[in-house]
């Protein structure tokens, strides 16, 4: 244990603690939000594409990413190939 | 209507086990039917928080696989006759914990008590999941520390998105449990306040426990706090959150074991 002189010296560190936390959480709250928005996004383009293409679930990716200011919506479909069929 | 509690953290070592054994024996003690359950497969303690490791013939997963009725793996308590304990098993893999199967236990264990308390497992992974899953309340046990804070967060989240309750819909009951606590580090401003974590967190505040020695003299004999030392701070600070718990409204207090100077000098006996 430390003396009473660093006792004295000592600053509290509990609101340093409190201030990480709620800027920590704000961010880890944002992107947590943001996997339940790339799931439901991911289901609802694979639904629209099954409509009209039989792909498989794994061969639809769908990625959200952050670049600075703003964020990317990736979409990227492997399908099978597309025959076009001659119009008579 | 039974209800199914889970008491959970994210973090380990926050005190889950102490405080389902706790809660259990004081919801026990005010007459109601318990049954607390260790979800903490390969990592079984509630059995040995509950004093009750040498009676375990049967756990959740015989029942689950059929080897074994849920009357048969059910342990009764010595001291009370309304509260049982459904034990984790300790050697069998993870996986033959089936979530059909869990779903029937909890079934079956809803007709014959009022109170399932489900002590989770540690980490975000599929047994706390599991543990949560059938829960109408949930228990987040918290310590006044970074990172349990941040894993409790983790949790909360988890309950609002990946509970039964939450697929249909409905709302899951959370209330936050403050363990640990050391009012005068808190009042020194080295520990985050109550303030500070119901501020972070934001649900509803069930009871702040404080650290207490008394918590460790009750697991070494194998006897839930609230019975072992009923008086003991953490013992009232269990037994005011349970009537909270049951609707009863209680003021907030940290209970305090502090004896005089003189008592401290003399023979108080060290845990
Ligand atoms: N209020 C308390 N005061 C002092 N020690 C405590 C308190 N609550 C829990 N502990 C101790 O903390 C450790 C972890 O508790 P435990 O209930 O096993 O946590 P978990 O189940 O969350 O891993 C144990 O050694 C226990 O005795
Ligand atoms: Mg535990």
């Amino acid at each position: 244990m430390s003396g009473i002189f660093d006792l004295f010296k000592r600053r509290p560190t509990a609101n340093v603690a409190r201030e990480r936390l709620q800027i920590l959480l704000s961010h880890e709250r944002a992107s947590v939000g943001q996997e339940g928005l790339v799931a439901t996004l991911r289901e609802e383009i694979l639904a629209v594409i099954a409509k009209h293409i039989p792909v498989d679930r794994d061969q639809v990716q769908v990625k959200l990413e952050r670049s600075g200011e703003s964020s990317i919506l990736e979409i990227d479909v492997t399908m099978p190939p597309v025959r076009v069929r001659a119009v008579a | 209507m039974a209800k199914v509690v889970v008491v959970t953290s994210g973090k380990g070592g926050v005190g889950k086990t102490t405080s389902t054994a706790a809660l259990g024996a004081a919801l026990a003690q005010n007459g109601e039917r318990v049954v607390v359950v260790d979800f903490d497969v390969g990592l079984r303690n509630l059995d040995l928080i509950m004093g009750a490791e040498r009676r375990v013939v049967f756990d959740m997963i015989n029942v689950i696989q059929g080897d074994a009725k849920l009357t048969q793996a059910l342990i009764r308590d010595k001291r009370l006759e309304n509260l049982m304990l459904l034990p984790a098993s300790q050697t069998r893999d993870k996986d033959a914990l089936t979530s059909e199967g869990v779903a029937k236990v909890i079934a079956e264990l809803r007709e014959k008590f009022d109170w399932v308390l489900c002590d989770s497992p540690a980490g975000i992974e599929r047994g706390a999941s599991l543990a949560m899953h059938h829960a109408d309340i949930a228990i987040v046990v918290t310590n006044p520390e970074v990172s349990s804070v941040r894993d409790s967060d983790r949790i909360i989240g988890m309950l609002d998105s990946k509970t039964e309750r939450a697929e249909r819909g409905e709302r899951i009951e959370k209330h936050l449990l403050l363990t640990r606590y050391d009012p005068v580090r808190a009042e020194r401003g080295d520990m985050l306040k109550v303030e500070d974590v119901l501020d972070i967190l934001s649900i509803p505040l069930l009871g702040i426990i404080p650290e207490s020695q008394e918590v460790l003299r009750a697991s070494n004999v194998g006897s839930p706090v609230t019975l072992n030392a009923p008086i003991s701070a953490p013992a009232r600070a269990y037994l005011d959150a349970v009537r909270r718990l049951r609707g009863e409204t209680v003021d907030m207090t940290v209970p305090s074991d502090k004896v005089g100077l003189v008592a401290r000098l003399f023979g108080r006996r060290a845990a």
